[in-house]
């Protein structure tokens, strides 16, 4: 961990309405490179919708999301990009995205955002292999320049093929179905798909790993073995990951930093042991006092 | 378990009785189809009245037909499909095309040999060469529908794109004058289709593309829809824009397609004489028959390369899932876009063809009906597989082709019985038959892109349809 924690993606006064309905309501955090952020909250208040947001999938109603790969980004150059109405700006460490402005597909292809669904979201027709070399698409596609060179036979189109076969490998083997790849996704059990998700999510080279629920539907020794691997990621291959999560024991054991969200607002910040004594993470969890329960009404209503 | 299935297990006489109360159901559906339908029939007198002519007989027999169809099918022993091993077929695969790629190429020997010269052109031509325009189409629209997963149900309007683009192109008198100032006037009548067969290509791909972007958003029936409504646009301006493309009376006169120069005529500059053979109109059709199995190959080759390349694998994933296509990074606009352009390409080429070896097209050819026949026989073939779509083709439109010549059935049914009406009658049960035993088609299974140890097929079920 580093000693002062560099903020990889910045969401600032994030709000997202659906109509009448204020889903987030001007929410802030950070995720710092290299670290494990988990965001957790009751049902129904709003993580998923933050996911969305950053991931594209939702056009946020205002607000600014800001993803940093490099650290040689300055405020100056931040400020300049978001008068400047572009998508993103710079080159190698100083790239910098404004992700409210980017389409999904973009965000994944050049913020390298890569993400999980809470119900999982693989090609379940396709085989297992062909999953992994469908998430490096884009590289593939260039390297069969833009499908001519690759109808033509081109070398250059086998190799990268052959490289992607190889890191598809890589992956197979760290989650452990090598032995399947030639099946159907849609034949794995439900807690190899969950494996097969994120595997298929990291060979996209992503910067920022964001799963929905990875232990959702796991068995306590499955949640033990993903605990594992996401630290392994985050260790051996620097990624930083964003996770939504309810099951506690897998959040408390790797987030070195926890949000939480209630209604669409952020009532807590901080590392896990800081979350766990919050009163009103507590309140939120496990229901609130009736003296309290007035204040609350006043603050929603409000 | 064991005391269940035995107490379970329907007696023979039960059996027999839920059948025959199934299929008396079925003769009481039949006969209320077949009361209006059947029982009378108007015809003219002499005096140019009409009147009414009963026709019970039918009735009867039809609904006995129901009866006795639906009392078999219930009797007979339940065949499964399911339980297949489905390793076997990829060696198996590739030694059955090959067999059929050489019986396709001997095929005008064959019907030479058979039925000799004069009787080899009909056979040649209203078999190989309409069969493999459709071939040709099924495997256009295959892209589109079989791998993307979009449905597209006005695939014609692209083939009559083709066809008028070449159509128009070849017949135009400012090209022609062009060309003949150019490269003397001989040029443009001998390889105006060599030239304008890659042109109707990508005007037809330009087309697609057109098509496309509107229906980005647009899934399932309402693509379908709009789709549909596309291919209407296109037959009704081909109708009314008369001074460009002859309205209903359409075109005629378009060049036919030459020997790479060589005219395929009686003259002493033509292909016979060229080559010391004795003139026939035999060498025409072969050389289109070789044409067309040339394009049909080239059509097959370039989709099994593309689904090995990545924007194939895009078009499968983005049937399987749109939404994981997008969170990796894979620009599903383009992707659909191309999938289009290139399905609409093919339909193109098919096009410029058929209106090559016509030598006339008018908009009657590209009715709604064509799309969903070349529809049906990509879903028949069933799963994206070019093999399924080759055999569903050679079902579909031979089977309405050899119902011309049974004229036979003229002597059980009567001298007014024409066979060729009931065709689509035909082609309905056809298709339902199949649907019943072969809900994903001909070919029940996908065959991966890409394989580590082993090529192991993907069952049908597992596959998705695409949402669109």
């Amino acid at each position: 961990m580093q000693a002062t924690p560099v903020p990889l993606l910045r969401v600032e006064h994030l709000t997202m309405r659906f109509g009448g309905l204020v889903a987030i309501d001007g929410l802030s955090f950070a995720a710092n490179r290299g670290e494990i952020t988990a965001l957790i909250g009751p049902n129904g208040a709003g993580k998923t919708t933050v996911f969305n947001c950053i991931t594209g999938f939702y056009k946020p109603t205002s607000g600014r999301l800001l993803l940093s790969p490099g650290d040689a980004v300055s405020e100056a150059d931040v400020a300049a990009l978001t008068a400047s109405g572009r998508r993103f700006s710079g080159q190698g460490s100083a790239e910098a995205f404004l992700l409210e402005r980017m389409p999904d597909y973009q965000i994944a292809a050049r913020a390298r955002i890569a993400r999980t669904f809470q119900n999982i979201r693989l090609f379940p027709g396709m085989t297992v292999l062909e999953n992994l070399i469908v998430a490096q698409h884009n590289a593939l596609m260039a390297a069969s320049g833009w499908t001519v060179l690759g109808l033509l036979g081109s070398q250059r189109y086998k190799d990268a093929e052959a490289k992607a076969v190889e890191r598809a490998k890589y992956w197979l083997d760290r989650i452990v179905l090598t032995d399947r790849a030639d099946d159907p996704a849609g034949d794995l059990p439900y807690g190899a798909q969950r494996r097969l998700e994120i595997a298929r999510a990291m060979c996209t080279g992503p910067s920022l790993l964001c799963l929905d629920e990875p232990a959702a539907g796991l068995n306590p020794r499955e949640s033990g073995e993903l605990t594992v691997f996401l630290k392994s990621i985050q260790s051996e291959h620097g990624t930083s990951i964003l996770l939504i999560e309810h099951d506690m024991s897998v959040v408390m054991e790797i987030s070195d930093h926890i949000i939480v969200l209630e209604y669409g607002q952020k009532i807590s910040d901080g590392t896990p042991d800081h979350v766990r004594n919050d009163p009103k993470v507590i309140a939120a969890y496990l229901g609130v006092e009736d003296k309290e329960v007035e204040k609350v009404e006043a603050e929603i209503a409000r | 378990m064991a005391v269940d299935a035995v107490e379970h297990r329907p007696k023979a006489t039960s059996k027999v009785a839920a059948a025959l109360k199934d299929a008396l159901g079925t003769a009481l559906l039949a006969l209320g189809l077949a009361v209006p339908i059947l029982a009378l029939r108007t015809e003219q007198d002499m005096s140019n009245e009409l009147v009414l002519q009963p026709r019970w007989t039918y009735v009867a027999i039809a609904v006995l037909a129901a009866f006795a169809a639906r009392f078999l099918y219930l009797m007979a022993p339940r065949i499964s499909f399911k339980r297949r091993s489905l390793s076997a077929p990829a060696g198996l695969g590739r030694v059955i095309s090959g067999v059929l790629l050489v019986l396709l190429l001997l095929y005008p020997a064959i019907a030479l040999a058979l039925v000799g010269k004069a009787g080899a052109i009909k056979w040649i031509d209203n078999f190989g060469i309409q069969i493999l325009i459709y071939v040709m189409l099924g495997w256009g629209l295959n892209i589109v529908v079989g791998l993307a997963g979009l449905l597209d149900l006005g695939y014609v309007a692209f083939y009559a794109v083709g066809a008028y683009a070449y159509a128009l192109l070849a017949t135009s008198d400012p090209v022609k004058e062009f060309m003949a100032a150019w490269l003397g006037p001989n040029f443009w009548p001998l390889w105006a289709f060599w030239i304008c067969l890659p042109v109707a290509g990508l005007m037809a791909a330009f087309w697609g593309i057109l098509l496309g972007f509107p229906v980005l958003r647009l899934r399932g029936d309402y693509l379908a829809i709009v789709t549909l409504a596309f291919g209407e646009i296109i037959r009704l301006v081909l109708i009314n824009w008369v001074p460009v493309t002859g309205g209903y009376a359409g075109l005629s006169s378009i060049p036919r397609p030459s020997f790479f120069g060589l005219p395929f005529n009686a003259s002493d500059e033509g292909f016979a004489a060229f080559f010391g053979l004795e003139f026939t109109p035999l060498y025409r059709t072969l050389f289109l028959f070789y044409l067309i199995v040339g394009l049909a190959l080239l059509t097959n080759w370039v989709t099994l390369r593309l689904r090995r390349l990545p924007v194939g694998r895009a078009w499968e994933a983005l049937r399987e899932d749109e939404i994981a296509c997008r969170s990796l990074g894979i620009n599903t606009t383009n992707t659909k876009l191309t999938a289009f352009a290139i399905g609409a390409g093919f339909g193109g080429f098919a096009g410029s063809f058929f209106a090559a070896r016509q030598g006339f097209i008018s908009p009657e050819s590209f009715t709604f009906m064509e799309s969903a026949v070349v529809l049906s026989i990509v879903v028949l073939g069933g799963m994206g597989s070019q093999i399924g779509v080759a055999i569903a083709a050679f079902a579909m439109i031979g089977g309405t082709e050899i119902l011309r010549e049974l004229d036979w059935l003229k002597r059980i049914f009567g001298a007014d019985f024409e066979p060729t009406q009931y065709r689509m009658l035909l082609f309905g049960l056809a298709m339902v038959l199949l649907m019943i035993w072969r809900p994903r088609g001909l070919v029940s299974f996908r065959a991966p892109s890409i394989f580590l140890r082993e090529r192991r097929m993907v069952r049908s079920d597992m596959v998705k349809e695409g949402h669109g």
